[in-house]
């Protein structure tokens, strides 16, 4: 069944599409004790920087219509730590991790990304230019389409894994950022962050998240998530890993068809542990209903032209 | 061990204003290790609310697998689970988290047991168990008014109760603070909102004082980080713990609240 499900993309042999999201698996140990890891197709591990953080303070999180919104900060225990314990303890299962890379200053980046780069079980990374929630540096990587790409060309010098960069969607053209990053050498794109957004209190008038704003996920986001995917995959040539709200085998295959070739499923693990393994077992089972034999098959059909694609009847 | 169980709702009623008292069946009840323990429910199978509800276990039936909880029905997460009747299946993760040490106190001590309001609940098994181990259990609960009273009776079962009240509708007027500082204990056990947590971990902190502390959770099991609270007052220091999976029960001093 799960040669139905196989991905090969720059830097990884996916047994299937399926991944935890960054920051909302930690480093993989609190859901090792609901499943074996080694059935997802890989883990896209919490944000590293290079010193540890502790992040913003609380409330950290608020909860809005089919959403919610996170402000937590990077917190994460550093470098060093993540490559002498989280690495090497999620290198007991079989399943490639990217690691998420993140910081404040070029030199941050670059000094995390050729370090956990080494590391054995690190498969690729994902440059981290649009996280919401920190204060200097992170938002220009990520908005402005000249800095990133530079960011991407230092960090590949470096990486000796390929290198996948997380977009943010509070931009305006979607599109001309991921070009950017695409000519600064990125081997893929994950998309997308979250969206920037707030919640008052409805009693003090003020914001309910001690940040004030966070990022919004779930799957109020899905909508906003496959017409970006839509766009980019057909302006750029480089695979994306699809995020926003996906909970189901059927927000799975919508991702593909929008122009995803594997996805990443992050606030879901809050409501659902399991729902990973649950995707990976109703996928084949989805793709009977639909009538295709290979996932890869959906990827792309919202764009591609009528004919270029074999034609399937369920 | 953490499960994710179709729990079936035994009853549920409304045992004083807004605040609900909810039993259901599930397996994992022998998974409870302590008092103070708690779950995460979805209260719905649709994206609002989205996320789990987490609500403290109040007492334990291990002979017919049950559990209960005491809630306030406050936002629209707890108005939905307010409404669901016998017979219904909820989707609960649990048991989470670690509970109130019952071993630190021994036969014949004095253990003080402080709740303020919808705190008050995880307090009843608590003294339950310590009941069970011979230990003299004296309660103080605080309330807002006179209609969120609830539980004096089963506490009174216990022990010694006293019950006060923020408007002096009910009990004494004023807050729990204004009781314990004439009573005589060995160790206090307390669960409730922050500012009394931080009172009493000010007057009382150098006795053995365990708190119960609530924060906003994400994901209930340590994973999102959204329940850090600083374990350090040094700023320069980034070491943390988790509400979720380190607490909910910290001894005074280990975090800063």
């Amino acid at each position: 069944m799960s040669s139905r499900l196989n991905i090969e993309l720059p830097g990884l042999t996916l047994k299937n599409p399926i991944m935890p999201a960054s920051g909302c698996f930690g480093f993989g140990r609190e859901y090792s004790q609901f499943y074996d890891l080694s059935k997802l197709g890989a883990i896209m591990i919490k944000a590293t920087t290079v010193e540890p953080r502790f992040g913003n303070p609380t409330p950290r999180v608020a909860e809005t219509s089919s959403g919610m919104l996170n402000a937590i900060g990077l917190q994460n225990p550093g470098l060093e730590k993540v490559v002498s314990h989280e690495l090497p303890w999620l290198s007991q299962y079989d399943v490639p991790i990217i690691a998420n890379v993140a910081g404040s200053l070029e030199e941050d980046y670059i000094e995390v990304a050729s370090q956990i780069s080494k590391a054995s079980n690190v498969h690729a990374l994902e440059l981290n230019i649009s996280c919401p929630n920190v204060k200097t540096g992170g938002i220009a990587f990520g908005t402005i389409p000249e800095v990133a790409k530079q960011l991407t060309r230092k960090v590949k010098e470096v990486s000796e894994v390929p290198v996948y960069v997380k977009l943010s969607p509070n931009v305006t053209n979607i599109v001309e950022m991921a070009k950017a990053v695409e000519d600064g050498g990125a081997d893929g794109l994950t998309m997308i962050n979250t969206l920037v957004g707030m919640r008052l209190d409805l009693k003090t008038g003020k914001p309910i998240l001690a940040n004030r704003t966070g990022g919004l996920s779930g799957p109020a986001i899905k909508p906003v998530a496959l017409r970006m995917i839509y766009e980019v995959s057909q302006a750029v040539g480089i695979p994306i890993i699809g995020m926003g709200g996906i909970e189901s085998a059927e927000d799975v295959i919508e991702f593909f068809y929008a122009g995803a070739s594997a996805v990443a499923v992050g606030t879901a693990n809050f409501v659902d542990p399991f729902v990973c393994p649950t995707i990976i077992e109703e996928l084949p089972i989805l793709l009977d209903q639909l009538g295709y034999e290979h996932i890869t098959e959906c990827r792309g059909r919202s764009w591609q032209e009528h004919g270029q694609l074999t034609y399937h009847r369920a | 061990m953490i499960k994710k169980e179709l729990c079936k709702i035994i009853s549920q009623e409304e045992i004083a204003k807004d605040i609900f008292q909810l039993t259901v069946e599930a397996e994992f009840v022998k998974e409870i290790k302590a008092p103070g323990q708690f779950v995460h429910i979805r209260v719905d199978k649709s994206f609002d609310p989205l996320l789990r509800r987490p609500i403290s276990i109040s007492s334990v039936d291990s002979k017919n697998s049950r559990f209960t909880m005491i809630y306030r029905k406050e936002g629209k997460g707890t108005s939905l689970l307010a409404e669901k009747g016998p017979g219904i299946l909820l989707d609960i993760l649990g048991p989470l988290g670690n509970g109130f040490p019952v071993d630190e106190v021994h036969e014949g001590e004095t253990a003080l047991l402080v709740g303020g309001g919808i705190g008050v609940p995880p307090l009843y098994e608590l003294s339950k168990q310590l009941i069970a181990k011979g230990i003299k259990v004296v309660h103080v609960l605080g309330f807002q008014t006179e209609s969120a009273v609830f539980y004096e009776k089963e506490f009174l079962e216990n022990g010694e109760t006293y019950i006060t009240t923020v408007d002096g509708s009910y009990g004494s007027k004023g807050f729990v603070t204004d009781i314990i500082k004439d009573l005589e204990f060995d160790s206090l056990y307390t669960c409730g909102p922050t500012p009394m947590l931080k009172a009493i971990e000010k007057g009382y902190g150098h006795k053995k004082v365990f708190l119960s502390l609530e924060e906003r959770m994400g994901c209930g099991v340590g994973a999102c980080f959204a329940c850090v609270c600083n374990s350090s007052s040094d700023i320069n220091d980034v070491s943390y713990k988790k509400v979720c999976s380190d607490g909910p029960v910290f001894r005074a001093g280990e975090v800063l609240i």
